[in-house]
């Protein structure tokens, strides 16, 4: 079943073709990743698919209904959470905050409840923090709950990041370079990471440059070039295309393929 | 935090603000000033809220102190209504417009919502001075009558700080409940990265809207009560002279902590009273405090205080601050 | 009608002279370190002020002036050096509150040295009004505009084409690699905040004559100044010019053809839609986050 659609896609900025004519499907329960040299609009693309660009022209449809025009918190109702490329997490709050922010579609308690507080709201508190350490302990990270996210290593803000979408239980996963920034440790992590979320039943959508990891994790592979599709397959197919050799891999390293 | 234990700061305070008169019978400092800064705790707890938690900006929140004030004073003096019931329509009117230009104006960002809010404010203050067949023009409106409740009449200084004690009270207790809540959480994250609050299902815009109408709401009620218990009021009370002090009440304390703003607005009342003594220097002697306190602690004086204390706990009391510290984070 | 006209947009034009200035000084320190100096309208009234009191002392006018221009640069870069400098790498918020405390310094020593009198300066040359059409045109007002106009274009001339100027344009995009390729950051904020200063000064010793001062003569004027900057788009100069005249035109149409207490409300109203349907100002860029 094709969780994501996405057909003829288009977007420009001023007169810069960020994508042109970009079709490609999703299916359910795969890790799906998307690489490319600079500028191929893999960020762009991203930004789409959460709702933070409007395409120029193209559709997107999730789980069978359109999301092009749909504001960002909406595009999040229908089951799409994401992670940056610029780290995003909330500075301002600890680490278990930070993640309950990622329950706010879950719960359901508006400004004047909360402010009155009747017993129903502390109930529904005890239960988002349940999940939300619930989210943390998934990604390894519940010892971290109560500390100031602002005085973490960049590492550890990026699995933070992660286990804050996953809270929101999505079913399809957003992942902006991942593993951008992350030593050998913490990038094998990652990948069982991402093992892990895709075998709890979470489509993932990634982007990287890391081949290494690209290629050992992922079920198919998309290759993004000015803005189109240069290749589509599994990670073999897509490593002796030669044409994605040419303008993105480079022909010496061979990758360990899944 | 469980429970009781989560509002520990507040009920230490409520304490407090109970036994002052009781310590200190008939004083002025206690009685007058105690009520004035009940007001500015009110104001200053409610902007906080916008501008500490959900790092947005507004300098022309006197604007709604004014709005509520007025309504009460209009309908009480001039069609002789009775005060709770125009409290009501001041709240009403101020909730629809501060709804009305929430949703245009925090599309805005940085200094150029500082500058729309100080627009605002300027614009609603001029109209206060220049409709004077409505409000009395810059001579302002006097004769309004007082407060009853429930015909217990609140006609007398310590009678008004028992009112403006439980309102105080009242505007804390609801900002830490939001502040520790599913709501406050999503303040929190517009400030933190709007971007990132939205793609997590955060309606930002509407989220901001409704803070920013809360806290105008706060505004207003507190304006009513101030036309009753002043009994006069006119326009240099609501100016922007007026929103630069809220402003610098809530930064001064410290940004986003509820007892900051409250610790900021106490600060900002009692200043000019002890400043009074140095005569022509007062103004001066503002200035070069409000300068040194930003400067030397950005973070405000009341997280800088606190901290401070803190530090010192550990140094004079380290087995106890190591249990302290794993209680968890405060207000 | 078409008098009348002629004679607000005269009005108009002077007093937008000074907020075209005061909104320069404002986008400049903007430009330079992202801090809304709230005290800029200070400087305005420090320049007056000083000029009264130096000519009190029997100096000379032309030199009266030059010194109290020189004086308020010098307060500029105290301000830098003292308030801004020490508190780097706060918020914007807490900046705001640091230079509206400095403000409240300035007006507080203003009020000590000189009490609340309100003083004018003399007119820079004749007093007798010229005449266009039934217009009445003061040698001042030309004075303000003249001035002025020539100092927005050296303003201009220093940031395009003298080195200090582009090295204060460096500054404004990036303090960090600025500092790197050898540009003395610190000199450079201080430059800023002289020049912003001085032009401060000069627009308050252009309107003293008309518009007479106080020590409270800063305020309205700094908001108004900050208006323009906004107007024009915070991060360009030359738009704060064209707000601040912009702003003072529209006022005095306002004040004379519709009512002079609303004036305020109005032209305070017409940035508010600005604002709300061009949220960069007129002339400003739009900036995007990079996520």
């Amino acid at each position: 079943m094709s969780l994501l659609e996405v057909r003829e896609l288009e977007k420009s900025f001023g007169g810069v073709a960020a994508i042109s004519d970009l079709s490609f499907t999703v299916p359910e329960g795969q890790v799906y990743a998307v690489i490319g040299p600079n500028g191929a609009g893999k960020t762009t693309l991203f930004n789409m698919l959460s709702g933070v660009y409007v395409p120029s022209d193209g559709a997107i449809e999730f789980a069978g209904a359109s999301l092009v025009g749909l504001p960002p918190h909406r595009v999040a109702e229908r089951g799409i959470a994401r992670t940056f490329q610029n780290l995003q997490v909330f500075f301002n709050m600890t680490v278990l905050e930070n993640v309950m922010v990622g329950c706010h579609l879950r719960s359901h308690i508006g400004l004047f409840r909360a402010a009155l507080r009747p017993p129903g709201v502390v109930r529904e508190e005890r239960r988002v923090r349940d999940w939300a350490l619930q989210a943390l302990a998934f990604c390894g990270l519940e010892k971290l709950a109560d500390r100031p996210a602002d005085a973490l290593p960049y590492g550890e803000l990026k699995r933070i990041e992660i286990a804050r979408a996953l809270a929101a239980k999505p079913r399809l996963l957003l992942m902006d370079e991942p593993a951008a920034g992350l030593n050998d440790t913490e990038t094998v992590e990652l990948r069982h990471l991402v093992r892990r979320i895709c075998d709890s039943g979470v489509t993932v959508l990634l982007v990287e440059h890391n081949m290494g990891l690209v290629m050992e994790v992922s079920d198919t592979v998309l290759v993004l070039d000015y803005g189109s599709k240069l290749a589509e397959g599994t990670t073999r197919e897509v490593q002796n295309d030669p044409k994605v050799v040419a303008a993105y891999l480079g022909g010496e390293v061979q990758y360990a393929v899944k | 935090m469980k429970g009781l234990l989560r509002l520990r700061g507040f009920f230490a305070f409520a304490l407090l603000v109970a036994a002052l008169p009781l310590l200190f019978p008939d004083n002025y400092f206690v009685t007058v000033v105690g009520v004035t800064i009940g007001f500015n705790v009110v104001l200053a707890v409610g902007l906080n809220l916008f501008i500490g938690y959900a790092g947005q900006i507004s300098l022309g929140h006197a604007a709604f102190f004014g709005m509520g004030a007025y309504a009460s004073a209009i309908l009480t003096t001039r069609y002789g209504w009775s005060p709770w019931p125009a409290m009501g329509v001041g709240l009403v009117l101020v909730y629809l417009i501060a709804t009305l230009i929430s949703r245009p104006i925090l599309k805005l960002k940085g200094h150029y919502l500082a500058m729309a809010t100080l627009g605002f404010g300027i614009i609603v203050n001029i109209i206060m001075i220049e409709t004077v067949e409505w409000t009395g023009g810059p001579d302002g409106m006097s004769g309004i009558p007082g407060l009853e409740i429930f015909g217990w009449a609140v006609d007398s200084d310590l009678r008004w700080y028992a009112v403006m004690a439980v309102v105080m009270l009242a505007t804390i207790w609801l900002s830490l409940n939001i502040i520790d809540s599913r709501a406050g959480r999503a303040l929190r994250a517009v400030h933190g990265s709007e971007v990132a609050a939205q793609t997590l299902g955060v309606d930002t815009a509407y989220t901001k809207s409704q803070i920013f109408v809360f806290a105008a709401c706060l505004a207003s009620l507190a304006g009513s009560l101030f036309a009753h218990q002043q009994n006069f009021i006119s326009p240099v009370s609501f100016n922007f002279f007026f929103s630069i002090e809220l402003v610098t009440m809530v930064v001064l304390g410290g940004l986003a902590s509820t007892f900051g703003a409250v610790f900021g607005a106490i600060v900002l009342t009692l200043l000019p009273q002890v400043l009074v003594v140095f005569e022509d220097y007062e103004v001066l002697i503002l200035g070069a405090i409000l300068m040194s306190i930003m400067i030397f602690l950005p973070q405000g004086l009341f997280v800088g205080l606190v901290r401070g204390g803190k530090a010192l706990a550990r140094r004079l009391f380290p087995g106890l601050s190591a249990a302290a510290a794993r209680s968890g984070a405060g207000s | 009608m078409l008098d009348q006209i002629l004679q607000f947009l005269i009005t108009g034009i002077t007093i937008g002279s000074t907020y075209a200035l005061v909104g320069l000084g404002f986008a400049i320190i903007y430009n330079a370190s992202s801090v809304v100096n709230f005290a800029q309208g200070e400087f305005v009234m420090i320049g007056a002020m000083s000029a009264v009191w130096l000519l009190a002392t029997g100096m000379p006018y032309p030199l009266a002036l030059v010194i109290a221009v020189l004086v308020t640069t010098c307060v500029g870069f105290a301000l830098n050096r003292f308030a801004i400098r020490p508190a780097r790498g706060a918020t914007v918020i807490t900046t705001i509150i640091i230079t509206i405390g400095a403000a409240i310094f300035l007006r507080g020593a203003a009020l000590l040295i000189w009490g609340k009198d309100i003083f004018a300066l003399p007119h820079f040359s004749s007093e007798e009004a010229l005449h266009v059409g039934a217009a009445t045109l003061l040698p001042q007002n030309l004075w303000v505009m003249g001035i002025t106009a020539v100092m927005v274009l050296a303003v201009r001339w220093f940031f395009d084409r003298t080195l200090m100027g582009k090295a204060i344009l460096a500054c404004a995009c990036n303090q960090g690699t600025a500092s790197l390729m050898g540009i003395n950051v610190g000199l450079m904020m201080l430059v800023s905040y002289g020049l912003s200063a001085f032009l401060g000064a000069v627009a308050g010793i252009l309107v003293a004559p008309i518009a007479f001062t106080s020590y409270d003569a800063g305020i309205m004027l700094g908001l108004k100044g900050f208006s323009a900057a906004i107007l024009g788009g915070m991060g360009s100069s030359m738009g704060a010019v064209a707000g601040g005249l912009l702003l003072g035109v529209l006022e005095s149409l306002s004040a004379g053809l519709i009512s002079s207490g609303y004036k305020d409300a109005i032209a305070f109203t017409i940035v508010l839609l600005v604002l709300i349907l061009k949220p960069s100002g007129l002339f400003g860029r739009k900036t995007a986050d990079r996520v």
